[in-house]
């Protein structure tokens, strides 16, 4: 697919052109430099699952898998992201049926206005695939990139704890399917 | 975030023929994006250097570590030569940040973060960090994170590193390259006290580009403890933080390291106060002195005299973990 951002560029500043992988799905983009991967998942590629909370890092809305690691899109340059592989909560499902994660979060009522969520699952993912968090209580620090306002906190821990069974750890590389 | 010009060499010589006064390197990019999206910092020019070949953690002839500048926060807290041989590093780097962060941010980057001085983040403020000779409003101010120790009358700014404070205790030497080669920089002269000159926070000339992070053999493994105070439980910056690392034969202390996180503008340490300390039993009323010495020129502002309390009993605290085990 391509995509380009309807902003324009000051003159002599050149767009760049790179590659990567979105939900399994190869993505051509030509972009400015000073584009923030959140700002083409949502501006240029309709990919609105992600959400911009604070856009400086702090409150975790914008929470994608970037080879299989969480990362926060508003503070990472799409140009940076040259043949990286990026999961977002719109790849997280294979067709109808939702990944162990989603499943969880559903069942334990773990949202409430549902806008920190996609930020929330997709950290859960990375969390379960850093294979670090053993207690409830290891969930809870791990989860602290991640702000809810609802305070759903309890029911998020209690989904997470209950799907990381059968979340198996990878390192890296996965595309979260 | 202003407009600028990208590249990403291949090369650390490429890299550092780049750089110039209106340039700046990028790796993680948690901090300086941050910095870009507020308008403190306007670079015409971002040097991408993920592409170098800065990624690895390994043992030296010397029987330390050389970190690349590159590895994520998250790697090495969790690299197991880290994890069994330097736990006081490892802990450090986890109570920093959030786990997404750590995921990005570069060992290097981690010490060219900027200091989280509400004025210094407030592009409509004077800040002397910012802009040199504009004042500083944090003085007389809202200064309850502010220094206690080694500030100056141009500014009160902390560092906010939990990963320097630990490097500071470890020792540990920084490697840099510049146009005009290469040089290593001991930790404890990496960062600088403000002075007359805090729109500097260390000693690197512009052109220099951190290669790597050395530790020496010397881990503490077995009686060490990072123990950090904060105004949540978690993903919080320090309002006082302890590295203790101790070397212990019997209950006699042979061999002491003790620094301050979030009081200064680099990690506080002093060596009298750590030769002080050996040959002493480890014991509170040891620890106590060591305090006590520590803190004796602490000057606090007016909202932030409770840091010299809090980094008194915190020091007892985390020197009592460290002769303890450090699990505690």
């Amino acid at each position: 697919m391509n995509a380009t951002l309807p902003d324009a560029a000051p003159p002599s500043f050149a767009r760049h052109s790179l590659a990567m992988k979105i939900n399994g799905q190869p993505y051509r983009l030509e972009i400015l430099p000073w584009t923030t991967l959140l700002d083409v998942l949502r501006e240029q590629l309709d990919l609105i699952g992600t959400k911009k909370g604070c856009d400086h890092g702090q409150c975790g809305a914008c929470t994608v898998l970037r080879d299989g690691k969480r990362v926060n899109a508003c503070l990472t340059l799409a140009v940076m992201c040259e043949g990286a592989e990026l999961t977002t909560i719109e790849g997280l499902a294979s067709g109808d049926e939702l990944h162990p994660m989603q499943q969880a979060f559903i069942k334990h009522d773990a949202f409430q206005c549902g806008y920190c969520t996609p930020g929330q699952i997709c950290s859960a993912v990375g969390l379960a695939n850093e294979g670090r968090a053993q207690t409830a209580a290891d969930i809870q620090e791990l989860m602290s990139g991640n702000l809810c306002r609802c305070g759903a906190y309890s029911n998020i821990r209690d989904a997470i704890e209950e799907a990381l069974p059968a979340c198996h750890p990878r390192n890296a590389q996965g595309d979260g399917q | 975030m202003n407009p600028f010009h990208y590249s990403k060499p291949a090369s650390v010589q490429d890299a550092v023929h780049l750089a110039g006064p209106a340039s700046r390197f990028i790796a993680g990019g948690t901090n300086l994006l941050d910095l870009m999206k507020e308008n403190l910092t306007r670079p015409e020019h971002l040097i991408d250097i993920t592409g170098l070949p800065l990624h690895d953690v390994r043992e030296t002839a010397s029987g330390g570590v050389m970190i690349g500048a590159l590895v994520s926060n998250a790697d090495l807290a969790w690299h197991p030569l880290i994890e069994q041989r330097y736990p006081l590093l490892s802990q450090a780097i986890l109570a920093g940040a959030s786990p997404q962060l750590r995921n990005m941010a570069s060992t290097g980057g981690n010490l060219l973060q900027r200091t989280r001085c509400y004025y210094f983040y407030d592009a409509s403020v004077p800040c002397n960090k910012r802009e040199p000779g504009s004042g500083c409003p944090a003085r007389t101010g809202l200064n309850r994170i502010h220094a206690i120790l080694g500030a100056s009358a141009q500014c009160v700014a902390t560092h906010p590193s939990d990963m320097c404070v630990a490097l500071a205790a470890l020792e540990a030497v920084v490697h840099v390259q510049g146009r005009n080669g290469a040089r290593t920089i001991e930790f404890a002269d990496f960062h600088r006290l403000p002075g007359d000159a805090p729109e500097r926070d260390n000693q690197l000339a512009e052109d220099e580009l951190i290669l790597a992070i050395e530790l020496p053999a010397a881990g503490f493994a077995e009686h060490s403890h990072y123990l950090k105070i904060r105004d949540r439980a978690s993903y919080a910056f320090a309002l006082v933080s302890v590295a203790a690392a101790l070397d212990i034969t019997g209950s006699i202390i042979r061999q002491a390291r003790l620094v301050l996180g979030g009081v200064a503008h680099k990690p506080w340490r002093d060596g009298t106060v750590e030769s002080g300390l050996v040959g002493k039993a480890a014991s509170r009323e040891t620890f106590s002195a060591a305090a006590d010495a520590l803190l004796q020129n602490a000057e606090p502002l007016e909202h932030n005299a409770f840091k010299v309390t809090l980094a008194r009993r915190a020091i007892i605290r985390a020197l009592s973990n460290a002769a303890q085990g450090g699990h505690v």
